[in-house]
């Protein structure tokens, strides 16, 4: 179990889980719920997108996932996923806070199709924007430390840097990079947000000091998926305890673990 | 009326924003809405005019991560 002091502050508000988790690709809507659960995650991600007219059922696709997360008790991260301009995601946020009650904001802007790297330029220029409407804006973002300083400059209280593409599944490819992000702003929550696919990959990142990691596909499209959830719940908590624990740095020569005070001597036998 | 709603084109006889979602069958209250590219808010679809050829968004929850 986490340290009960150990609780993470995102725009005010008290957590104890470090995991956010997407509601997305699920086989089921009930492995969803489970997935949840099991994770012990207290924030899950959403999106919006057109609605259809009620079918012949009198039930509408939007209405159905409406009353499923309704039911989960998390609280909602709307993200504007999709959206490719600065203008785009801002009406796609203020629709996200009508609908779901909620001043965070997931903010995304694509600016490259095949690794949906974000659109650095339009990521700052949407969070301002927003912040100065009233946002809490979580920007979906590379590790650039540039581009963390130009977020926080716009009114940004927490950063979401990747570790790897969306969907991607490679975990930490540049290490190096994040450990740089975490190093020069100790104090802004970070969230790692996309690239993770194992739950290895989760206690790494926490393991350099991230605050929380958020995923989607790597829990979604694993064969069991609530148990993948279960999974990345309880690495994302070993990696948070081993960083509070404080890390043993390698070494380059053996150092035996026994003491060798009183050690017999046997001599030549 | 000609309108654009979600990309479609539509016919409409509808004068405000929650009549043009009463009349194409949108009910519940996990929608949101933009006319022309500006939010319109729950409570100012009743009193929102329309005009021919505006452009309506519908969206509505989706799973998303």
């Amino acid at each position: 179990m986490s340290d009960h002091h150990d609780h993470l502050s995102l725009y005010g508000r008290q957590l104890s889980s470090r995991i956010l988790l997407g509601t997305a690709q699920y086989p089921s809507p009930t492995i969803l719920s489970e997935a949840v659960q099991r994770s012990g995650c207290e924030i899950i991600t959403v999106s919006l997108r057109r609605e259809l007219p009620k079918g012949t059922d009198g039930q509408s696709s939007g209405g159905s996932f409406w009353d499923l997360i309704q039911k989960m008790g998390a609280h909602i991260l709307p993200n504007t996923a999709g959206c490719h301009t600065a203008k785009e995601a801002i009406l796609t946020a203020k629709m996200a806070r009508d609908l779901f009650k909620t001043n965070w904001i997931k903010l995304e802007v694509i600016g490259h199709h095949d690794s949906l790297q974000p659109d650095i330029f339009a990521l700052v220029e949407a969070a301002r924007n927003l912040v100065a409407d009233g946002f809490e804006v979580f920007p979906y973002m590379t590790d650039d430390l540039v581009l963390a300083e130009r977020l926080l400059a716009a009114g940004c209280k927490v950063l979401m840097p990747w570790c790897a593409p969306i969907g991607s599944a490679q975990g930490p490819v540049n290490v190096h990079g994040l450990r740089a992000i975490r190093g020069n702003f100790p104090d802004v929550p970070m969230i790692v947000d996309a690239g993770l696919g194992r739950p290895s990959h989760a206690t790494q990142v926490m393991e350099l000091g991230f605050d929380a990691v958020l995923l989607n596909t790597a829990v979604a499209k694993a064969g069991d998926p609530a148990l993948m959830a279960e999974a990345f719940g309880k690495a994302t908590e070993a990696g948070r305890s081993a960083y509070l624990a404080g890390m043993l740095e390698p070494r380059d020569m053996a150092v035996p673990s026994t003491p060798v005070i009183g050690q017999a001597v046997f001599g030549e036998l | 009326m000609k309108l654009i709603v979600n990309g479609e084109a539509t016919e409409s006889r509808a004068t405000s924003l929650s009549e043009l979602l009463n009349e194409l069958g949108f009910e519940g209250d996990w929608l949101a809405t933009a006319v022309d590219s500006e939010l319109v808010v729950e409570q100012d679809r009743a009193a929102f005019c329309l005009k021919d050829g505006q452009r309506i968004e519908i969206l509505s929850p989706m799973q998303g991560g």
